[in-house]
This record gives structure tokens, sequence and C-alpha cells, in this order.
């Protein structure tokens, strides 16, 4: 399948070490900001019981599930150690200062 | 260019200060050290068993050549500094080198005493404290047959287990008529004592040693009474004597020991001194883990960072004889304000006792059962309170009991309990470190930790966690770095946060050297919380910093939606207020509205972008957040009271709303719930909320500390009072005192445990000033906190977070 880049906002509207969510019909997808405005894409469900990402802590390139506190690696989309699990990845890129989805 | 940094001492102090500054600040220094013995630094305490035969010199190496060199040190081993010119600023060895310093650092240690007796310079007569000590005694073992070991305390004791295990008669001289006096009182001493002398120990007790025989080599000794008695080997254990000559040579101020302060510097700003060659505050130490905790301070300031101060050691000492258990600490004799309470059977070999002031342990005796030292030496530590459990505590630590848990004794210990007391490591690091690195050996939990490396003696502990946490991946630890991102322990941070005028996280996580770039979910909100409640008008709340329900103002839901909860205050409702929920239920079609245990209403499976809408009808209303969500003021829970309850006398409802329309808004380290009942009935259950009142005939009850969570605690009797203003006075002053001083996610029950009720009434009773003081700062730092957060959103405060970033849906269909 071929992937389409589609344009979802501006670099600021996520605030720093923040996440904003993109609702799609295949769900929502929890779009993150880290510190130094590397931005990263994952499905806004956690691989434990499902938590929303997008409303977890985010530090470093990791996003705290507000659930039960499972890390997530926000590169990969896999759970850190000891916990084991992945959510699905998107690519998401930022292009003078717009963003840009793959879906 | 860097700075030179000399270190005199290649023993335990010295270079476990190096090594704690490569940890910080691995760049600043060119070190050089210096050790008279011709050998890397090893592990002195393991002496003895390289004596006994239990270990060779390989095994108690600490630090390899290899270290050395990896790390940039030259070491000049068998090289022994004979000045210091601090004019100059050069250190000269006896082998001519001449070595220019920036900083110095005496790290000395000390030497082993000997009685000046005639014939104490005879062969064969040897101290009990290096490498060459043992190597002699060792060679002695194969030749001759009788050893005397002077004197009757810890060294020579290990000294004369490990003569006879190199098949030596080995007999103990001892001035006193106890053993071990320093460390045991009479009773422990006879146990351990006969226990000794089961293993083939001879003692001679009150004998004073008038001189020692032979012309070249030692053939015994004489006593003061005339008796003599054969010996090959004679072991000199009677004590250690600073080694000061060298700093006393540079003119650098010592008395007992090289003089320095709470930063381990000497007279000389240039000249830092750590380990046993140090006086601090009046105070030597002869043992490892008190040195290791002023290595860690002398590298702080070592590393230029100035934030740690070293304010002495209290220290415990454990026998290092294979079989024989003997644990003491503290004040162990006591005197005449102390109490002890004592647990004594012969049979079975065991001897327990605890010395008690105002209800806190001062000292502790141990004999054949140690396995609750690591427990009581914490309690005494920390100055707990004892009185609720003094009864049963002698029975040990899982005697207590904990709500049926029924978990094993090192599952019931507390993750910021010591195990290592060498190294400073918690249960909370080893039940960590055994997670995330997936150790399984007790040599892996040694790499990783250091736990049990040092003198051995919580092997046993380490074994056991190891055990209990391999296949249970469940504990969620606490403690006592706040997390793994930092060193800094709570208090720490807040002291350093007050002291330093901090403002921002930024600014912390530079001054105490976070290890990650943003820290993490653990210790940000504890950061942030820290910041605004020390400095309420100037750091600015960090929005990111917080969890999900104090960023959007309600609870997170297992299915991500929220659950909104108005305030009633005092529990008190009416129509209007009713109508506005019942509305908004229907609006919304709010699929479940539930009567919480606090005495409000709860509106369940919210929308997260429905919020600000609901919160703008129930404004309407005059409803406001209940901060059910928050680290906060949450309930203030009443029963009806003096104005329809026949028993009431007095009005207990209305209490409760002007307790709250005080108190609502502020932020607090964990949830803060208060209740007020009209009567000793207590039907509001005010003595389990973490600020109780009770209504009495002649005026109020004020409680505090009670819990109803997860471990039910009671709450203990304040004081009782008259008016409703010192009521909320009072209020507001223990609010405000529990705000500046518990930890981030403490209670205010565990936290009066931990600092002891005594305290908070001291404080709170006592002082009159104090406590109108805490009351002033309580009430200005709520001029700016009541603001109700939903009214601010629905105002369009945080809009984007209430709204997609971008809705798709349509898009791609
Ligand atoms: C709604 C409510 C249950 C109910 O339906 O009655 C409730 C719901 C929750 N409680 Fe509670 N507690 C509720 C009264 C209590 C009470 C009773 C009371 O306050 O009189 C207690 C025991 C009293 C006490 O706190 O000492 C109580 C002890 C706890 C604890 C254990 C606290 C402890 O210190 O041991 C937790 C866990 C925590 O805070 O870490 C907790 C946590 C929670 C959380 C916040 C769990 C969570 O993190 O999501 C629940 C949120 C549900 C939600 O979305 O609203 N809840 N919780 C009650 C709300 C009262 C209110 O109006 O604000
Ligand atoms: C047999 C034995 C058993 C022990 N058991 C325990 C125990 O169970 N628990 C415990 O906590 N502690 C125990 N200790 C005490 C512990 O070993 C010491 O407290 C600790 O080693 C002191 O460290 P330090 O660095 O101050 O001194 P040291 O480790 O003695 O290091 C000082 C070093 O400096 C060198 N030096 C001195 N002057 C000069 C100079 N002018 N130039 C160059 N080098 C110099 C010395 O040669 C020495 O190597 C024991 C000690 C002994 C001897
Ligand atoms: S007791 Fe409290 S935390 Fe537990 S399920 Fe009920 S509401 Fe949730
Ligand atoms: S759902 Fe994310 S940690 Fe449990």
């Amino acid at each position: 399948m071929k992937e389409t880049w589609v344009e979802i906002g501006q670099l600021e509207d996520i605030p720093k070490l923040g996440s904003r969510i993109v609702t799609t019909d295949d769900g929502n997808i929890a779009v993150f900001r880290t510190a130094n405005d590397q931005v990263f894409a994952l499905k806004d469900r956690c691989p434990h019981k499902g938590g929303h990402l997008s409303q977890g802590i985010v530090s470093g390139e990791l996003v705290a599930c507000p659930l039960h506190n499972w890390k997530i690696d926000l590169k990969t989309g896999e759970a850190t150690a000891p916990d084991k699990g992945c959510t699905r990845r998107y690519e998401v890129k930022c292009e003078n200062g717009r963003l840009w989805l793959a879906l | 260019m860097r700075e030179q940094l000399v270190c005199i001492g290649n023993g335990m102090a010295g270079i476990r200060t190096i090594e704690e500054l490569l940890k910080i600040d691995p760049d600043k220094y060119d070190i050089t050290v210096f050790g008279a013995e011709p050998h890397v630094n090893y592990n002195r305490i393991l002496l003895s068993p390289v004596l006994a035969g239990e270990k060779k010199f390989e095994d108690i190496v600490l630090n390899s050549e290899e270290w050395y060199e990896k790390n940039h040190i030259t070491l000049y081993k068998g090289h022994h500094v004979t000045e210091v010119h601090r004019l100059k600023q050069t250190i000269t060895t006896d082998q001519g080198v001449v070595k220019p310093y920036d900083r110095v650092l005496f790290a000395t240690g000390s030497n082993a005493f000997i009685i000046p007796v005639p014939g104490h310079h005879l062969q064969g007569v040897v101290g009990f404290r290096d490498i060459k000590d043992v190597e002699t005694m060792l060679s002695k073992a194969q030749t001759g047959k009788h050893a005397i070991v002077i004197g009757g305390g810890l060294l020579g004791l290990e000294a004369a287990n490990g003569l006879s295990k190199q098949g030596m008669e080995v007999t103990v001289v001892h001035v006193l008529d106890t053993l071990m006096e320093r460390q045991l009182d009479k009773t422990a001493a006879k146990f351990l004592k006969k226990a000794l002398e089961e293993r083939g120990l001879k003692f001679l007790m009150s004998a004073q040693t008038e001189a020692i025989l032979g012309t070249e080599k030692v053939t015994g000794i004489r006593f003061k009474d005339g008796n003599e008695i054969p010996a090959d080997l004679v072991v000199m254990a009677v004590g250690i004597r600073p080694n000061i000559e060298l700093a006393k040579k540079a003119r650098i101020h010592c008395e007992k020991g090289i003089v320095v302060n709470d930063t381990m510097q000497t007279f000389d700003p240039k000249i830092y001194a750590v380990g046993e060659c140090v006086q601090h505050r009046n105070a030597l130490y002869g043992l490892v883990a008190p040195l290791f905790e002023q290595a860690k301070v002398c590298a702080n300031h070592l590393a230029g960072l100035g934030y740690s101060i070293y304010q002495g050691s209290v220290v415990s000492t454990k026998l290092k004889v294979t079989g024989i258990d003997v644990f003491s600490a503290g004040d162990f004799l006591g005197n005449n304000q102390t109490e002890e309470i004592i647990f004594q059977d012969p049979g079975a070999g065991i001897y327990k006792k605890l010395v008690i002031q105002d209800n806190q342990i001062k000292g502790a005796v141990l004999y054949g059962d140690t396995v609750d030292s690591t427990w009581y030496f914490e309690l005494m530590r920390d100055n707990t309170d004892i009185s609720a459990m003094r009864d049963k505590m002698l029975f040990g630590q899982a005697h207590l009991g904990d709500a049926g848990h029924g978990e094993s004794r090192v599952a019931l210990m507390s993750d910021d309990t010591e195990v290592c007391g060498c190294n400073g490591v918690t249960k909370g690091h080893i039940v960590k470190a055994i997670i995330e690195k997936k150790l399984f050996t007790l040599e892996e939990v040694k790499l990783h930790t250091k736990a049990s490396s040092s003198c051995g003696s919580c092997t046993g502990l380490v074994e056991q966690i190891l055990a209990s946490v391999v296949g249970d991946y469940s504990t969620a630890p606490k403690h006592k770095p706040i997390c793994s991102c930092t060193d800094a322990s709570h208090d720490e941070i807040r002291e350093t946060i007050k002291k330093d005028h901090l403002t921002s996280i930024a600014q912390v996580m530079e001054r105490l050297r976070w290890k990650t770039p943003n820290g993490c979910s653990s210790c940000r909100p504890a950061l942030n919380y820290y910041l605004i409640s020390t400095h309420p008008n100037e750091a600015k709340d960090d929005y990111q910093s917080r969890f999900i329900n104090e960023r959007v103002h309600a609870n997170i839901q297992k299915n991500g939606t929220f659950s909104v909860v108005p305030r009633m205050w005092g529990g008190i409702t009416t129509p209007n207020e009713l109508r506005a929920i019942a509305d908004v239920s229907d609006k919304y079609q709010v699929p479940t509205v539930k009567v919480t245990g606090g005495q409000r209403i709860d509106l369940f499976g919210i929308k997260k972008e429905d919020l600000p809408n609901i919160w703008a009808d129930l404004n309407k209303a005059g409803l406001v957040s209940g901060h059910a969500y928050g680290k906060a003021l949450r309930t203030v829970k009443t029963c009806v009271g003096s104005e329809w309850c026949r028993f009431g006398t007095q009005d207990s409802t209305q209490m409760g709303m002007d307790l709250e329309k005080m108190t609502w808004g502020s932020w607090t380290p964990h949830k803060f719930k208060m209740a007020v009942s009209g009567c000793p009935r207590n039907c509001a259950e005010a003595t389990i909320k973490d600020f109780g009142v009770v209504g009495v005939d002649s005026g109020w009850e004020l409680h505090i500390g009670g819990n109803g969570g997860i471990k039910v605690r009671v709450t203990d009797l304040l004081c009782k009072v008259k008016s409703r203003e010192e009521v909320l006075e009072y209020a507001g002053a223990f609010m405000q005192l529990y705000r500046e001083e518990a930890h981030y996610l403490e209670r205010t029950a565990p936290w009066i445990e931990r600092v002891g009720f005594e305290y908070v009434k001291n404080i709170l009773l006592n002082d009159e000033k104090q406590r109108k003081e805490l009351n002033e700062r309580f009430l200005a730092s709520q001029k700016i906190s009541q603001i109700d957060p939903w009214e601010e959103r629905v105002n369009g405060v945080d809009a984007h977070e209430f709204k997609p970033l971008a809705n798709l849906s349509e898009v791609i269909a």
C-alpha cells in the first residue's frame, strides 16, 4: 500500500513535552513533541490495556501511559523493559514548522 | 589545562572519593594517587576472611591496575608521601617524586596501635591492619603453635578466630572483664565468649601485659601478676591511631585527627581529608559506612557542586565471625533517662536488647538472631516513634502484621530500607536492578548495585531479596533517591530549591545533575510540586509535568473517558445544584451518576471534548471543581450535627463548610481529606481523615494523620480547642506544615509516622508563633490558588487540550 502524506497542523500546536491527537476512521493517532522539537506518532492505544498514550507524561523519547505507567518508546512504539508489548508507529515529519503524517 | 588532584593514601576512603568524583565530573582533574602499600586498593574489611583462609588476596582487590589506567589515574604504589609543601603547592615522596597540586586529598587512614611494653619490637609481634600483617601471621601459623591476641575487641576476635582456623592455639588477652565492651553489654558479651570458647579459643580476662619475652623472636608474654605463657606470635589489636603525622608536619590543624568541616575541607581550603584520619564535629570513625558518606560529600565539593554536606553518621557494627551473629548500634548501654526492652533465651543462644528514650530507639544489641537488625537500625536512625508497636517489637518486623497481606519478611521490608549499610544500597535499589537488568545471581547483584560487595554481612538478605523478586515483576519500588534519574533524595531536592532559590524544573535538574534529559513521570511531578510549594509566587506551575488528571481537571477512566465531580461544600447541596447536575446528565447522556464515598456526586464516562461544555453548565449553577483528581484538598465530610441531630453538640456542617471554603484549591504533597463530626459518635468518620474535627460539649477535638485507604491509620489527638477561629487556624497551620515538609506523594499518615507525632505536636501546640506563621503562609498562598480551574478552562485556558489536532476521519473516507 502506498502511503499518503497528510498535513495535520503546525509544530507550535503541540506543547513541548506534550501530545495532541489526530482522529481517523481507524482510531486515534497520538502525535508527540519532545523537548528538542522532534515529533513522533503512535497509535493512541497502550499495548497493555489500551490506555490513551496521548494523555501521558512525555520525557526524553518516552511516554508514560496514564493508566498504569508503562513507558513506551516514541521511536519504536515498544514498551520498555520489564514490560513487553508494541503499539503501531506512524511516520511523521516537520517541514517549515508544518506537520505531515503518513497514512 | 586540567587541575591537578593529588590523593595521599591508596585505601578505601580515598579511592571511594575518587570513584564518586569520576561519576559526577570525570574531566575536571588529572588525578595522581600515592599509596605507601605496594598494592592496588583492596578491601581492608576482608582481611579477616583472608586470615581465616576463606578468601585470597585476589578476591579482595577493589580496583585493579586496569581501573587506574582506564580512568587515567597515575598510581605511585609503594611511595610514602613525606612532605606537603603548602606554599609551593607540591608534595614529595620518600623516593624523590615531587608533584605539584591544585587540590590535595588526605586519606591516610590509621595505624594499629602497638603498646610500647618491653619486647614490642621483637620479631613475631604484629598489628592487624594491612595485607603485610596478614602475610606475617599466615607464615607464623605454618611453623608456630601458640598465638596470643592482645585485645578482645572486634578486630582482636576476628584475628583470633582466623588464627584458630589456621590451626594455632589461640589465647585472647583482654584488660577488662567484658569482650567487645565498646559494642556489647555484659550479657551479650557473655553469650559471645561462651560461643567462642566452644570453638576452642581461650580467654584471659582482666589481664595486663607487662612484657613480651624473647631475644630476637617472640617466645611468650608475662603479665603484671607474674604469670607467663608461651607464644610464637603476638597480635596487638588494642586500637588504632589516626595517621596524622604528615598533616601535622604540614601544619594543618589536627586534634585527634585532621580537623575538617561539613564539606570535608581542612583549615587549608585547598586540602580535603576523608577516612579514618579525619576528625569531624569531634567524632572519628573506624568503619567504612561513614567513610563512604564522607567520600560522597567530598567528591561533591571537589567537583565544585557545593550542595551536599556531611553531618556525621550513626554507626552499627556486626562481627564477621562466620556462624556467630552479633549486632550492635547506638547507645546500647543506656543511662538513667532510658528504658530497656529485653528478650533472652540462653538455651537457643538468643539475646536482644533495645534501649529506648522518648519512644524512640537509641541503641540495640542483638546476639544470635540478627535478622531484624536493619529494621531496628532504620527505626533508630530515622527517630521513628515506636509507641504503637513497642510491645511486639522484639519478636521482629514479621510479627507486626499487615492487614492480612501475609508476605514474607523481605517482602515486608519497605523499599527504602537500607540493606547494605556499607554502600548505602536500599532494597528498592536492589529490586529495581534485579528487575531492570534481569539479574539472577548474587554476583550480578553485587556488580550492578554494590550491595554486599564490602563487608558481606548483608549477603543473606540480598539472597532473600533475589529469591523474592525473580519471577515477580509486580512491585513499583519507592526508593531513597526520588527516582533513577537522580541520586538526590526528596529532602535534598527541597533543601536545594530553598537554599539556592531555584524556580524552575530545568534549574533543579541542572543543579542536581539529573541523568536524564527531562526526568520522568515520577520526578517531574514531584519537582513541580516542590517548586510551587516553596516559591508560590515565583515558580510557574509546569503543566506538562502534571499527571493527566491534574492537567485537565478531571479523572481519567479505564476507557479514556473522564469523570466530573463538582464540589458540594461540606456535603450540602441544593435543589438548584441537583437540577443542574440532572440537566447536564441528560444533555450529555452521562452513562453513570454515582454518589461518592466523599459525599458528593460523580458523573462518569464524559468525553474529553465535552468537559468544557459540561463545566460551563455546572458553573452557571454555581458549581465548581471538586478537585477529585488533585493532590489537593478533596472533601470535607460532615455529619448533620447540632442543627438537626438529637445528640449533636456542635454545628458540624457549618464548620465543614467553613473549612472547605478556606482550604479548597490548595496543592498538597498528596490528597488531603477532612471531616467534621458533631459529637463523639463520629458519623463523619473524622478519625481516619488527614485532619479530623469532632465536636464535644466544650468545643472541638482536633485529630491529625488519619488514613482510610490502603493501610488504615487512626488519627492522633492533637488537642482540644474552644472556638471556630482556633479550628481554622490549626487546620491552616497543619496543612501548611504538611505541605512544606512531607515528601511528594506521602499522605499525612506515613509522614507523621516518619517524623513522629511529637514533632508535629511540638510545632503546632507549643509554639504559638510558629503556628500562626504557618497559618499565615497558608492563607497567603491560598490567595492565588482559589481560582476555579473549570471556569478558567471554560474561558479558554488550555483550549488545545480539549480539541484534536486534526480530524482526518472524513478526509480519508
Ligand atoms: C469516586 C470515589 C469512589 C466512590 O465512588 O465513592 C473514589 C475514586 C477513586 N479513588 Fe478513592 N475514591 C473515593 C473515596 C475514597 C475514600 C473515602 C473517603 O474519602 O472518605 C478513600 C479512603 C479514605 C482515605 O483516602 O484515607 C479512598 C481511598 C483511595 C486511595 C488510597 C489512598 C491511601 O492513602 O491509602 C486511592 C489511591 C491513591 O490515591 O493513590 C484512591 C484513588 C482513587 C481513584 C482516584 C483511582 C484513580 O487514580 O483513578 C478513583 C478515581 C475514580 C474517579 O474517576 O472518580 N482512593 N477513596 C470516591 C470519591 C470521593 C470524592 O467525592 O472525591
Ligand atoms: C582487619 C580489619 C577488619 C575490619 N573490619 C571492618 C568491618 O567489618 N566493617 C567496617 O566497616 N570496617 C572494618 N574495618 C575498618 C576499615 O577497614 C577502615 O575503616 C577503612 O579501611 C579505613 O579507610 P581509610 O581509607 O581511611 O584508610 P585505609 O584503608 O587504611 O587507607 C589508608 C592508606 O593510606 C596509606 N598511607 C598512609 N599514609 C601515607 C603516606 N604518607 N603516603 C602514602 N600513603 C599513605 C596507607 O598505607 C593505607 O593504604 C576493618 C579493618 C581491619 C584492619
Ligand atoms: S476502590 Fe477506589 S481505586 Fe479501587 S476500584 Fe474503587 S474507586 Fe477505583
Ligand atoms: S494501559 Fe497503558 S499501562 Fe496499562
